[in-house]
């Protein structure tokens, strides 16, 4: 068998493509709190809290409703997002004048609620949520079973990413997106409403959070804490890749994936910290992040 | 005092039900007053929480009737697995609100520090949820019982168990942090002296990992035929989901080292199908475990018991007979009577059955080796288990002279 590192290739390879899928959600996370972050300069840390609700409903429009996996994935998604539009109208909005450390303060304490009514209602252990009948099975690749739910986890990810970064580089709504950013009194003058074009994007970012819950749930036990455990990575990653930047947090999602899976070879102990690891790097030599730009 | 909203009105109903029952035609005897301490908001809050809450209830009210003049109420609090709340609480019910024994406690390092109060205070504590085998070993004392299941016996049935069905080699995933090293250690122990062997083990981080497939592939690298996961809670939940998804419970067997009922229903029959597991107490294993179910259920919206709720009936049905034995008021005095008392009498219930409690503190009674159902089998909702094997109370748990336990005498 041929060895890399005193590691037998095969298991190597299979590591690699785990941290590939493990990337994607990272990607389509962090993509979502970039869009956020570099839209309304808000720390949204209840994008965890919102991920869970994404799982959550669609476990609910599957038991309550009997819609499936397929509608769920649209479903939820909007769903969950107009409920991020009234969270934004409702206290986001207050914050934009103030310091950073409110909206993050807001946002976390948004997150404790959402979880902890949650856990209330549904309990801690979770609910069961089967893998669509379409995308049961697997692919024996030869170096290992690759699951072929995985693959199209890997695949919507990367639909979805390629489809954000389109809309904001590429068309004119992201193009005026962009430019309220920079000045938005300026943009507000030539009669483009600035403020919904801004609920907006809080409610896109959620509904990615929730698209991501909902790729997460035949996967994790959809339980209240799903979203927490997550988060803190997540938002190691959008700090790497830069705050705000968008094709920043999308590479370095998939790249961490990928550190993450080489660790649990080598070092499984450490699996959870090589992350910080990096930041901490990353942050001494580039403290902007490696796509970021400084201000 | 930390109580959540729930927990306040679950004691209210258990006040409530406790002055309806009483029968006011006697002479008024004291009341003997119960805490439930329990996870209420954490990851343990399905196994034990409202349920505990719900069974202590039961058991209050069942005394009450077939005791005329008895008084027994209840109070409950969520100990957050945090060791110093639990501390608090403890201390606060037995020095203010008069609090006589306290149950429960489904986390070891609260177990371990609410016994100390209660040697401290010379009240009663049982623990029925925590799962160190310290409570009747090293931290034992003559204040606390230690009822339902412990490391030791979870790592021989097993442990033991499956090497002589044929799993002779070994792969672990471990928590990282004492309870799976512990947990990890004493299965190693009976699988080399069953004559199987450990191939290897990951630690896992913890808390914080959600995806275990590197650590799963890992394993099934190994060519083990036993997965044995020495973790608990979501974890576990996790572990069983993708070990299913990787196929990896196709080419080995997965041994649960600590998994309940209600990680199973979690998860689903044909997820958690073939899963080898070990407990004392199932609620369809004979006709009195069914009778106290139905019982039982209908106070918590058609649920079954675990094996912990069942735990925290028959040792406050048991410490209720020894207060009645020796006069309430001679229970309420001294804590370290009341659990020599219960030392003293044999113990007999429709969860467990009969047992003894021995001079450690361990309950002893049975354990039972698990296969969970295919979906096939499955007549509906909780019917999830087969027997595979029964270990006599004698053997179920550490023997006497194995501990270190101080009030053992050699």
């Amino acid at each position: 068998m041929m060895m890399i590192l005193g590691i037998p290739a095969p298991l190597l390879f299979g590591q690699l493509l785990l941290g590939v899928v493990n990337g994607a959600f990272y990607a389509l996370m962090s993509l979502g709190l970039a869009i956020i972050f570099g839209m309304l300069n808000i720390v949204n840390f209840a994008h965890g809290a919102l991920f869970m609700l994404g799982a959550f409903t669609a476990w609910g429009l599957l038991n309550y409703a009997g819609i499936g996996y397929w509608w769920a994935l649209l479903l939820a998604p909007l769903i969950v997002g107009a409920f991020g539009v009234l969270l934004e109208r409702l206290f986001i909005s207050k914050l934009y004048k103030l310091d950073h450390l409110y909206g993050l303060l807001l946002t976390f304490g948004l997150a404790l609620i959402l979880e902890g009514l949650v856990r209330n209602y549904y309990g801690s252990s979770g609910l069961p949520y089967r893998i669509p009948s379409q995308l049961q099975g697997a692919q024996n690749l030869g170096f290992m079973i690759m699951p072929n739910y995985r693959g199209w986890v890997v695949l919507a990810a990367i639909v979805m990413c390629v489809i954000t970064w389109l809309v904001i580089e590429k068309t004119s709504i992201g193009a005026k997106l962009r430019a309220a950013t920079e000045n938005a009194p300026l943009v507000q003058s030539f009669g483009i409403n600035v403020p919904l074009m801004i609920t907006l994007t809080y409610g896109a970012g959620v509904a990615l959070a929730a698209f991501a819950g909902v790729l997460a749930a035949p996967i994790y036990s959809v339980n209240p804490n799903m979203g927490a455990n997550f988060i803190i990575v997540v938002f190691a990653v959008v700090v790497i890749g830069g705050m705000g930047s968008i094709l920043g947090s999308i590479v370095t999602g998939f790249g961490l994936g990928i550190v993450e899976g080489l660790t649990r070879v080598f070092y499984p102990e450490g699996s959870a910290t090589v992350i910080f690891v990096v930041m901490v790097i990353v942050l001494l030599a580039r403290p902007a992040g490696l796509f970021g730009r400084a201000h | 005092m930390r109580l959540s909203r729930r927990s306040l009105l679950g004691s209210a109903a258990g006040l409530g039900a406790a002055a309806a029952l009483t029968v006011p035609a006697r002479a008024q005897q004291p009341a003997i007053k119960v805490g439930v301490l329990t996870d209420m908001s954490g990851p343990y809050q399905d196994l034990a929480g409202p349920g505990s809450i719900a069974a202590t209830q039961l058991v209050a009210s069942e005394f009450m009737a077939a005791n005329p003049g008895a008084r027994v109420e209840i109070v409950s609090a969520d100990h957050q697995n945090k060791a110093d709340i639990a501390a608090g609480t403890a201390r606060q019910w037995f020095d203010r609100d008069g609090v006589d024994v306290i149950i429960d406690l489904s986390n070891s390092a609260v177990a371990l520090a609410v016994s100390g109060i209660g040697r401290e205070k010379n009240k009663a504590v049982i623990a029925t949820g925590a799962a160190t085998s310290d409570i009747s070993g090293r931290a034992c004392n003559a204040n606390t019982v230690h009822w339902v299941y412990d490391t030791y016996m979870l790592a021989k049935s097993t442990g033991g168990a499956m090497v002589k069905a044929g799993g002779d080699s070994w792969f672990f995933l471990t928590a990282d942090y004492a309870f799976g090293h512990a947990l990890e250690r004493d299965v190693s122990d009976f699988v080399r002296n069953a004559g199987g062997r450990i191939v290897g083990s990951v630690k896992t981080p913890f808390p914080g990992t959600t995806d275990f497939s590197s650590f799963l592939i890992q394993a099934q690298a190994s060519r083990a035929k036993v997965l044995g996961l020495a973790n608990a809670g979501t974890d576990t939940i996790n572990c069983i989901k993708q070990a299913k998804e990787f196929g990896v419970s196709n080419s080995m067997k997965v041994a649960g080292l600590l998994v309940f009922l209600s990680d199973v229903h979690a998860l689903g029959l044909d997820v958690c199908q073939g899963l080898i597991l070990s407990e004392s107490f199932y609620w369809d294993q004979n006709d009195r475990t069914r009778a106290f179910s139905s019982r039982y259920s209908p106070r918590m919206q058609g649920k079954r018991p675990s094996m912990v709720q069942a735990g925290n009936y028959a040792c406050v049905l048991h410490y209720l007979k020894a207060a009645k034995e020796m006069g309430y008021a001679q229970a309420k005095a001294d804590g370290a009577a009341t659990i020599a008392m219960m030392k003293k009498l044999p113990a007999d219930d429709d969860c467990f059955g009969a047992g003894i409690i021995r001079e450690d503190g361990r309950k002893i009674h049975p354990s039972y080796l698990y296969e969970v159902k295919k979906p096939s089998e499955s007549k509906g909702a909780y019917d999830y288990y087969k027997t595979l094997a029964s270990t006599p109370a004698e053997e179920a748990f550490r023997p006497l002279s194995a501990g270190v336990c101080s009030l053992v005498k050699t």
